[in-house]
Formats: structure tokens, sequence, C-alpha cells
């Protein structure tokens, strides 16, 4: 594991270009991370005897899968659960139900013992680039914490190591020594992408990683991800609400709302057949920068809905202009529209 | 439309200091805009150019120290309202000018119902009965598009989503009708699907009372679909002005080409964004010369020293790069 | 129209000079002007307290607190001593009582030199006893606390009950039970007074336990341990640095009021609070007795709830941030 990133290091070191090996050629185009039918409810305690009154359905029944090298987004509103679904991945959380099969691996079962040599496979970037940094560790001692897990003995290895990372991240070497709030928002972005990499990892989850960066900046770090995403051969589980961002970095795209995911295909035909009422109002929701286009802005009429016990049927009956009787009595299945497209609509698929 | 008649209010070389301990920082160094009657402007920029200082400064609420207003005027019809005393200035605030903030969450006070501050909105600058002050803010309430407002009178800020607050925050800038409204991100907080809903309400309520918006923001995406005029501030100064389908389509200014050249779409898929290079400056630590140049891709020796001069290019369209400018003859 | 930007991912992209964005904690310590004025004034009793402790033990120190002079009782401060009637050894070295004497003639300088170690340690032993248990009893309920309720129920609700004895009188009880020591006495009150450092602690952890920074260090791999200490304490420690100086004060006077009921540290020690205690017989007749502790108590505590304040200012982040 270490010498696959000392290869990475160096060569990225030297400049040289370098091409996928033959391991991972193998693995293109295999899946790397499977979730199926993952589950978190958050029980809500109330009162003096903290009795259970009731329990948020964070996630209610995901499934999806990222295939080696390609990025998944997952979009949606605030509430619908895309957080916990990255939780639940990295095993930071425990699900209630379903697993995650990491690289063929059902993860969901393991203790943390057992867990530990996969932890580093995946990894996670933040959103707010200023509480994912610990204000009182240079920015070398945070990057380091990674190596220490990877097992990298000797302080003059792991500071070379250090230097070479931020460098991959376009930071000069000398920020090792100094502190987190000497760094820009973009900056320390960079930083939290430099220690996620510190372990060589195979899957990124990026939580929101540009939505709190200034415009000028995001395409910065848009493009550093997508870079490394080439030289590395990494997989993204790309989190946003921007539906362009989505858009530009997605292979596959994932819609959710209340802890269901509502729709799912490869991004173009998402964007050019909408096929979930949702989906259709979100893509119309979001204002273009392009004023000819300027049209009344096509509002959904009310507000995202608690996920505290949802109502029984679709989940987005509340605010769906197709709503019909039986949206509120069936389950509604998740259903294929096409290859790799499915959509959790009967209507859709009715016709 | 150029005949400055109808200017409600207009901003002239405004620069806004703050003294943070040893340092100073021009938050905003020599800002000139200006708003017209039943417009909507734009105040365009990331964090730190200084666009909702100088928004701050037109209602008088910088606090000095540690600000200080080193220079220009803010005129409200003709009235420069730096010059007015905190009593004279409250007259002004919420009846003539209001602002909407950022953050739904926050702007509203915990202990008291949405009708008490609804209604405090009104009583700040009116006499009115009770019946009357209830019924007006039953009315306002209806018409930011609040559901059941009868109802929402006696709920408190905590009982409402993000979007159903910010709708009370603009009720209450309503409450007085004021001629112009400053808005301040009202939409970032909120979910897509909810800044639609507000930005219509913006657009509704414009048209219905002839309202005159400042709205600030750093989303182009906003800025494409509601704004007359649009104004891009780069840390402290404007760098370019102009009407929105010019600055869409031929923006004049190396950073307003940048940024709108580096937003992601889906149709850029596969190709590398364009991305402008470095970090936006500290207002504390500002490049001499134009401040734009350690970034920009057009800089030449002078624009290292030499503080770049708003170009003309016809019908208001103003850019502060004369490299640019010379460049197209 | 555009050209490419320059590649931002190209190595030897420059970070922007480092912008002293924060002031160091020394430069911002300066600016606090009580924070400075309550340090000094700390610094200069902890020297006194110190040379005190050297000029006052020992076989033949050079100033006996112990000396009993009976015909020299109650002399008012700075008056000089009756040398006739007096033995060479038992002349004050300064060849004047400064703060007088009380009354069995000791001289109540000498007294006060030798009990100003006694209140500083107390404060510093006591505090350092109670800090020790907040950290460690507030850091394992709010970071295992989560998964396991019980644990946090349990040490909240025993933090609970602590709070609920009258602390003071719950002291006073122990003391007349165990041998009067000042040992015991440090002890005790640190063993009273951990409460609030563990709500404290507990709910800075509680509040780090959620921030970006933790959940990146559990996807790192790194063990619970590791967290603990490297990453979790050093951002809690400054709310309990602050609470430690303010309760370093209080710690002081909870000895001298001890002292002063009787159940403090046992004679022919001197201590503030037993000069305080001994000396309110003869109020009227020789005040110094008195005032001289009583204004040694007020100062060193003042003293510390200054710099305590100054600290909070100084570590806030907030204020941090702003002057960034």
């Amino acid at each position: 594991m270490a010498t696959r990133a000392d290869a990475r290091c160096c060569m990225m070191a030297t400049g040289e270009g370098y091409n996928l090996d033959m391991e991972q050629m193998e693995q293109a185009g295999n899946i790397v991370l499977k979730v199926e039918g993952l589950k978190k409810h958050f029980p809500v305690r109330r009162g003096f005897f903290q009795r259970v009154m009731g329990s948020i359905q964070a996630v209610d029944g995901v499934d999806f899968d990222i295939e080696a090298g390609k990025t998944l987004g997952l979009v949606g509103e605030s509430g619908c659960g895309k957080s916990t679904v990255s939780r639940l991945i990295l095993k930071l959380l425990e699900p209630d139900e379903g697993k995650v099969i990491f690289q063929g691996q059902d993860i969901s079962g393991l203790s943390q013992n057992q867990m530990k040599p996969l932890r580093k496979e995946m990894q996670i970037i933040f959103q707010d680039p200023y509480g994912s940094l610990n204000p009182r560790m240079t920015i070398g001692e945070s990057i380091e914490e990674g190596l220490r897990t990877l097992g990298v003995k000797g302080q003059a290895e792991r500071k070379a190591r250090v230097e070479k990372l931020l460098e991959m991240v376009g930071i000069s070497a000398s920020a090792a020594y100094r502190y987190p709030h000497e760094f820009s928002g973009g900056q320390r972005q960079r930083i939290g992408i430099a220690r996620a990499l510190s372990v060589d990892p195979s899957l990124i989850v990026c939580d929101e990683p540009v939505s709190a960066l200034d415009v000028s900046i995001q395409a910065q770090i848009i493009n550093l991800l997508k870079d490394l995403q080439t030289q590395l051969g990494l997989s993204y589980l790309f989190i946003a609400h921007d539906l362009h961002v989505v858009g530009y970095v997605s292979d596959t795209v994932a819609v959710m709302y209340l802890g269901h995911i509502m729709e799912y295909a490869p991004a173009d035909e998402l964007y050019d057949k909408p096929l979930h009422p949702y989906t259709l109002a979100l893509l119309s929701a979001v204002p273009v920068p392009e004023p000819d286009k300027r049209c009344e802005l096509k509002a959904l009429s009310g507000d995202v809905p608690s996920p505290l016990d949802p109502l029984p049927g679709c989940r987005f009956q509340g605010r769906c202009p197709l709503v019909e009787e039986r949206c509120r009595e069936d389950e509604i299945k998740f259903y294929q529209a096409g290859e790799n497209h499915r959509v959790r609509c009967w209507k859709v698929i009715a016709g | 439309m150029d005949n400055g008649k109808d200017i409600l209010l207009s901003v002239q070389d405004l620069k806004v200091y703050f003294h943070l301990n040893q340092r100073l920082a021009q938050a905003v160094d020599g800002v000139s805009y200006e708003v017209r009657k039943g417009e909507t402007v734009c105040l365009v920029g990331e964090s730190g150019c200084g666009k909702t200082v100088s928004a701050l400064t037109t209602l008088g609420l910088i606090p000095q120290p540690p600000g200080e207003i080193a220079g220009g005027q803010v005129l409200f019809k003709g009235q420069n309202l730096l010059d007015l005393g905190d009593d004279e200035m409250q007259k002004i605030r919420g009846n003539h000018i209001a602002m909407v903030f950022q953050e739904p969450m926050t702007s509203l006070n915990p202990v008291f119902t949405v009708g008490d501050q609804v209604q405090e909105a009104i009583m700040v600058h009116e006499k009115v009965s009770k019946t009357e002050l209830r019924q007006r803010s039953v009315q306002l309430l209806e018409d930011v598009g609040l559901p059941a407002p009868e109802e929402r009178l006696a709920d408190y800020p905590h009982q409402l989503s993000g979007g159903q607050r910010q709708r009370v925050m603009i009720a209450m800038a309503l409450a007085c009708n004021p001629e112009v409204v400053i808005a301040d991100e009202p939409t970032t907080a909120l979910d897509v699907t909810i800044q639609a809903q507000i930005l219509n309400l913006f657009g509704e309520l414009q048209r219905e009372r002839d309202l005159s918006l400042l709205y600030i923001t750093h989303d182009l995406g906003v800025v494409a679909n509601i704004a007359d005029r649009i104004y891009i501030m780069y840390a402290g100064i404007i760098v370019e002005q102009g009407s929105a389908p010019e600055i869409f389509h031929d923006p004049r200014h190396p950073y307003t080409q940048g940024l709108l050249a580096s937003l992601p779409n889906r149709a850029k898929r596969g190709a590398r964004l364009h991305s402008i290079p470095g970090t936006v400056p500290d207002p504390a630590y500002k490049p001499g010369g134009c401040p734009f140049h350690p970034r920009c891709n057009l800089a030449i020796e002078t624009c290292q020293s030499r503080f770049p001069e708003m170009c003309d290019y016809g019908n208001g369209h103003q850019s502060r790069c004369p490299v640019l400018y010379d460049g197209n003859g | 129209m555009m050209r490419d930007a320059a590649d931002t991912v190209t190595p030897g992209f420059q970070v922007d000079d480092p912008v002293a964005l924060q002031q160091g904690f020394g430069q911002l310590l300066k600016q606090n002007r009580l924070a400075m004025i309550g340090l000094a004034v700390f610094v200069v009793f902890f020297c006194i307290a110190l040379l005190g402790l050297g000029l006052t033990s020992g076989r033949n120190p050079t100033f006996d607190p112990s000396v009993v002079r009976l015909q020299e009782k109650l002399r008012p401060p700075l008056s000089k001593p009756n040398l006739e009637t007096l033995s060479t050894e038992d002349v004050p070295r300064l060849g004047v009582y400064l703060f007088g004497t009380d009354d069995l003639g000791r001289d109540v300088f000498a007294r006060m030199l030798q009990g100003a170690w006694v209140s500083l340690t107390v404060g510093f032993v006591a505090v350092g006893i109670s800090v020790f248990i907040g950290i460690f009893m507030g850091g394992i309920a709010g970071y295992f606390g989560q998964r396991h309720t019980f644990i946090d129920t349990l040490i909240m609700r025993f933090v609970d009950i602590m709070l609920c004895f009258p602390s003071f009188f719950l002291i006073l009880t122990v003391v007349a039970l165990l041998p009067a020591s000042m040992y015991n006495i440090m002890i005790i009150i640190g063993l009273t007074s951990w409460m609030g450092t563990t709500r404290f602690v507990r709910a800075e952890f509680l509040s780090l336990r959620e921030q970006d920074f933790v959940t990146a260090a559990r996807a790192l791999g790194v063990s619970n341990f590791r967290i603990i200490f490297r990453h979790m304490i050093p951002n809690a420690i400054a709310p309990v640095l602050v609470s430690a100086t303010i309760g370093i004060a209080s710690a002081i006077l909870t000895e001298a009021g001890l002292s002063f009921l009787g159940f403090g540290v046992p004679p022919p020690h001197a201590t503030w609070g037993g000069i305080l205690s001994d000396g309110k017989r003869f109020i009227f007749d020789a005040p110094w007795l008195t005032f001289a502790p009583g204004f040694a108590i007020l100062i060193v505590v003042l003293s510390f709830n200054l710099f305590g304040e100054g600290l909070r200012d100084i570590l806030n982040p907030k204020l941090r941030e702003r002057q960034g």
C-alpha cells in the first residue's frame, strides 16, 4: 500500500505523467462501492424519561453503486439525508439496515479493528474549510496524522511525504509549518484534500467541497479534484446541492429527497430527460447565468417537509404537481426506466 | 434612462475603512453606484470585496469605531445620509430604505412572535390603532405569500421554515412601504426550490409596488435572472458596471470574464474549467495599482503601479481595465 | 477572448505571503492592560511567597514567625521593638515590626510571609486536582457519552449530586473528621470543586466531536486515545484554563475561610486566614491584624480574577478571528 503511494508521489514530484497501473486497469469498470437498502433512522427522544417519540428517517432504503475512477453526484436539498449517507459509507455511523459493499466486501458488519485496513481506502473532504482542520495543529501535523495510521515510520520520511502531498494539491511545501488560520478558504480546502490523499485512498467522499468557497476559487478546487481523479484513478461520491457543479463533475447522478433516492441516472440523461417530477422541479428552479433566458423560475410550492415520521406513500406527495390518490397509499418502488436509469415514481412508468 | 431624474439612491466615491489593531482594512475604497426608481441593481462580488459593507453604510449601520467613513456621499433623493444624526437616520431606515439580511435564522428574535415583530416594524414609524395594526400585518404576510397569515401571527420564529422566515423578514422590510429595499444575499442560505420562490416573490413585489431593489449576491445565476443593471466589485472597488446583457455577453474586465468562464455547468463537462489563479485578497493587504493584477492574465507592468480608471464603452457600460480598452481600440 | 489561466495544480504554485492574520498570544496579552496588571501582581506575590518560604523556614530563619514576645504584644505597624526587654535573637530582623505584632507578640510580617506560600500552594494544588478530575470525567462523558448513554448519565447525575451539597459545609464536615493538615485541606478543596470543570469539558467535547476535523481524524483511522489527547483536549483547554485561574482565587478564599473558622492548617503554621481569624478578637485595638491578611487575600484573589477574565478575552476564538 505504502509503495503504491510512494510511486504516485514520486511521479508527481518529478512531473512525469503516468498511467493507471495494471491492477487498476483490471478494476476499471468495476464497482468500487455498492450500497444496498441502506437505512438509518435516528430516534427522537423527548421528556424526562427520554421516551422515543418518533424517528427521523434520515436515510430510508438507499441503493447506488460507484464505478472505479468515476464520480457519483448526490444531489438534494437540506435535510434530505445526503450527509448521513456519507457518514454511513465511511462507517462513522452504523446503519440500521442494508449493506455497504466496498471492493466486494460487506463492511457494514465489521468491527472497528476489522475496519482499520479499509479505513484508509475511503476518505472524506468537508464543506467548511474552517472547521475541517484542527486549529491547534500545523498543516504538516494534520497531514501526518494520516501517514501515521498508514504506518509510515520515521520523521524524515513523513516530512518528505507531507511536502509531496502539499505540492500535489498546489500548496508550497513551506506551508507544512504554518497553522490553518494563515490560509484562505480555498487553500484550506486544498490542505483538506492533501490530508485525505495522505492514506492513498481509492474512494473520496466529497461533502459539498465547493459550496462554501468563492466563485473564483470553486473552479480551482473542481479542477484539482478532476486532475487528481485522472492521475490517481480515484472514485468520488460528490455530494452537493448545486446542480451546475454536480452536472459538471458527475458521471452518474442520484437525486435524493427525504431519505429516498428519487431518480438515478447517467448525468446526461438526467439533465436532458429528467423523469421524476422532483428532478424536473429542481432543474427548473436553478437560475441559469444567461440573462436572455430569463423567465419566471418554476418554483415548487411549499417547503421541504421534516424527515420526522414522514407520511406513508411517496415522500414527495406534499409538493408534487402530479400527486394522485395512489401516491399517498402505496409504497413507491424504485422502477427501472431504462438502462441505468431508475426512478421512484409510478406515474412516470405508467406514462 | 440615463437622465439622472429618477435616481433614488446614489452612492458616490464612498470609502469605508476599518481599524483593526495596527492595520487598516480598506473594505470599501471609492465605490459609486446608483439605484433608480423601480429597477433591480445587483452588487456582485466575492467574500470580503466590500459589497455588504457599502450597503450597510447607506443605512448607517457600520459600527464606528472600528469602522470609519473616510469619504464620499450617500445621496437619497438628493439628501446626504452621511450627514444625518441618529434620530434622522432612524426615520430613513425602514421607512424609506429597508434591508433584508442573509440569515433568516438569526435575523428574527426567537422570543417574540412573528406578529409582534411585524407589528413592531410598523409601529416604529407610524402610529396606528391596534385593529389596523393587526390588519396590516396580516395583509403584509399575505403579500409575501405566507400561507394562513392569521395563524402565523401567533407563531414563534422556530416554528417556521427557513423560507417562511425569509418571507417574514421581507414582510417586515416592506412594513412601511419603503422605496428602496437592500437585500443582502437573501437566498444564499436557502435551498434552490425555496430560492426560486423568494426570487419570484421579489419580482412580484417589485412590479406591484414599483420598488427599487439593491440586491447583493455572489451567485451569477441569480444575477442573470433578476438584474437590470450590475456592478461587479473586487477588493473594495467596482471593476465593471453595465446592463445585464452587456455584462454577461460582453464582459470587458478580466475579472468578470474569468468569473463567467469559471462557472461550471454540464455543457463544459470533460473540458477543464477556466479558473482564476490565486486567492481573494485580504482587505488589509491589498495589492497596489490594480488590485486584480496578481491574478490577472492580461496584467502588464503599469497595472502594478497605476490605479486603473473607468473606461467607458457607452450605454453606461464601464470597466476598470485600460489594458483591455486600449487593446480594443 | 479568454486565455487559460495558469494551471493551479502545477507544483510551485505559491501560497500568498504569510499574511499575519492572527496575532500572537503575547501581543494580545500585552494589549489587555487589566490582565497584564493581574499577571504582574500575581508574579510579585509568587516571588514573595517563594522568598518567604526560604526566609521563614529552616533551623534559624531570617524571619522567625514563631518567636513569642509577650512583652511586645499588639504593637502597631512600623513600631520599633523595645530592645531592653528583648533577648538579641528575638529582635526582628529589620529592627522594626513592619506589620506590627499579634496578641502573642509574634511578628505579623514574618507570619504573613509564611502564610503566603500556604495560600498559593493551596490554590494551585486544589485547582490542579479539580482540573484533572474535571478533564477526566468531562472527557469520558463527552467523548463516549453519546454511544454509551449510561456512562454520560452516571457522571452527570453524580455531578448534579455533588453540586447539591453546600460544598463549604461538606468541606467543614470532612475537615472536622480528618486530621487537620495542609495536604488534606488541599485535597478536599480539590475534590469538591471539579464539577464545574467537568460540565465545561463535557460541553466542549460534545461540540468538538461534531467538528469536521475530528470526523476527518476518525476517517483516517486515528485511535480514540490520540483523538482525545491530540485533537480534542488542546482545543478544549482554553476555557478550562480560564475557569482554573478563577478557581485558584476561590480556593484561596476557601482555605482562608476554613482557617478563619479554625478548621484550617493547624497552628503554629501561619496562614492568612488563620491570622485574620486570630486578629478578629482585637479588631478595634489592633486593626492591622485583620487588615494585613485581608488586604493580601483581596489583592491576590483580585489579580487572579483579572488575569482569568483577561485570559478569557484573549482565548476567545471569536475575538481572535476578528483580529484577523
